[in-house]
């Protein structure tokens, strides 16, 4: 299938909008959350419309559609990051509530007292706190491996952190402000070379390249599927089974159990271990759904397409006198162009181009510490998705210039 | 929307009156938005009657919160301690002109939350001063 930029368009219902009369929505926040195609919506729909039950022990028709569809989408979630086997794939509400399981579980059973977690300085506050959480508990000790002036990894001081025996390694495969896309392959490689475990936060990079949880050899890997054209309320946690088996359960409650005695219980089998109460069914069936829709348009294509778009923002933003970027070059980016604009604060850029129908994030997208780096309190961030175009990079450009003459 | 940085508020963002830090001063605040990052600090000068003889602000922040807090600093001038406590949310939309979202109030009202909070002898700002 060839990559239609229009007709991919034309499966997004909110991109049809006018944010006012005549002014259509110029969508560029992807990074924040996708929109979400006709076919996600549907499949959502039709499964409240003919089979809502609630999944697992029911016996009847409804129950056991349900039941079937959720665990029909856990298998294409599989199969979209190429994990060996569905069981290995756990519902949570998103990335942070993924992290957060291997904080509490693996993390609280493996971690004590001088232990070392290296994260990065670019890291979202959905793999800071839950960290940062711990070492007040625990005293576990964070390290951070440093962020280069051109938004890239500083290798060399990770290979000397290494040296300090870590036993976890959690790190984000790319980053939500600086765009940077950070070679996991070698990061995971060299922190099992030192004896640790790795989680990979793939809030940004699952929804927009292809990831394969195997090639990489990632223990841990979190995402959330409201980034991937699916529904809000649903994430996944991957992680390796042997891992997965010897972790106590998170949360307790229903579905999670084998047994209950009064007094005690027996935790239930893999996946069902991690997913107490009753599930975001809807949601698991609506992020099958998107998983089918990315993997029929094609990651490669989409990332292709995201370059390119990316490439052209690049070039043409850097050409507004003003305009300060963040982060690196094309080559080491996914679609996010973060800058400021001499004299004007991030808010009042995003409320200017809002008049033009252009939604941009502003402010400093849940990584204040990478903004403390770079010495500035906030950014206006435009990210791009496979719906996006040259025309909207263009329209962005002019509502810059907008902005640059109120205040000018 | 385009009275929304109408010429005052642009003006006051761009040359504000009241920037600046009083050393020593009678009273002082800072406090931050901590969606956006805006931060503003006040510093307070009273005379023997208790009204305000001087205030500045600094920090950082969009036209909105720098404007207001200029805006409002120089509505303060001369008036008693006592009133400053009981100015509201409707005072400072007032001053500005405008009607606001949710999202753009709080970087309105941030400056006269850290007024109260230092004015009231606080030691946090809660939301509750400016509601």
């Amino acid at each position: 299938m060839t990559f239609d930029v229009n007709q991919i368009r034309a499966d997004f219902p909110v991109l049809q909008r006018e944010v006012r009369p005549g002014v259509p929505v110029v969508y560029l926040d992807s990074t924040a959350t996708a929109q979400k195609p006709l076919a996600v919506l549907q499949a959502m729909e039709e499964y409240y419309r003919r089979s809502n039950a609630n999944i697992h022990r029911g016996v009847h028709t409804l129950a056991e559609e349900a039941t079937a569809l959720y665990e029909q989408a856990r298998e294409k979630i599989a199969r979209f990051i190429n994990a060996p086997s569905s069981r290995q794939v756990i519902y949570t509400r998103n990335t942070t509530e993924a992290i957060n399981l291997v904080a509490y579980s693996w993390a609280r059973t493996h971690l004590s007292a001088g232990d070392l977690v290296i994260l990065t300085e670019m890291e979202h506050h959905s793999n800071l706190v839950p960290w940062h959480m711990l070492a007040m508990e625990r005293g576990i000790r964070l390290e951070f491996i440093p962020v280069t002036e051109s938004g890239l990894l500083d290798l060399e001081t990770y290979r000397q952190l290494l040296e300090q025996a870590p036993k976890l390694v959690a790190f984000t495969h790319m980053s939500n402000v600086l765009g940077t896309i950070n070679p996991a392959e070698e990061i995971i490689r060299l922190a099992h070379q030192a004896g640790a475990v790795t989680l990979l936060d793939g809030a940004q990079s699952v929804p927009h390249f292809a990831v394969d949880v195997q090639a990489l050899d990632v223990d841990f890997l979190a995402f959330s599927a409201h980034k991937m054209c699916g529904p809000t309320g649903i994430g996944v946690l991957y992680g390796k089974a042997d891992l997965l088996e010897a972790m106590p359960p998170f949360l307790g409650g229903g579905d999670m159990i084998r047994e209950v005695k009064l007094r005690a219980f027996k935790p239930n089998t893999l996946p069902h271990k991690f997913e107490a109460g009753t599930p975001a069914i809807a949601e698991a069936v609506g992020l099958g759904a998107a998983c089918d829709y990315l993997t029929d348009v094609g990651m490669d294509a989409i990332a292709a397409h995201e370059h390119e778009i990316t490439a052209y923002a690049l070039e043409r933003l850097e050409e507004i006198p003003g305009v300060k970027l963040f982060g690196p070059s094309a080559e080491h980016k996914g679609g996010v162009a973060a800058f400021t604009l001499e004299g004007v604060h991030p808010h009042d850029v995003a409320q200017i181009l809002d008049q033009d129908g252009i939604a941009v994030r502003a402010g400093h997208h849940c990584a204040q510490p990478l903004h403390e780096k770079f010495h500035i309190p906030a950014t206006s961030r435009a990210s791009f998705y496979l719906y996006s175009t040259k025309e909207e990079v263009d329209k962005l450009v002019q509502g810059i210039y907008k902005v640059k003459k109120y205040f000018g | 929307m385009d009275d929304l940085y109408r010429e005052v508020i642009i003006e006051h963002y761009k040359n504000p009156s009241y920037r600046g830090y009083l050393d020593p001063h009678d009273y002082a605040f800072a406090d931050s938005n901590p969606l956006c990052g805006d931060h503003i600090e006040i510093t307070l000068r009273v005379d023997e009657n208790n009204r305000v003889s001087e205030a500045a602000f600094q920090g950082h922040g969009c036209a909105i919160s720098q404007a207001s807090a200029d805006l409002l600093l120089e509505s303060i001038i001369g008036k008693p301690l006592e009133e400053v406590k009981h100015l509201d949310k409707d005072y400072v939309l007032d001053l500005l002109g405008l009607d606001l979202g949710p999202v753009r109030l709080k970087c309105a009202l941030l400056s006269l939350k850290v007024l109260k909070a230092g004015v009231y002898g606080l030691g946090e700002a809660p939301d509750s001063l400016v509601e």
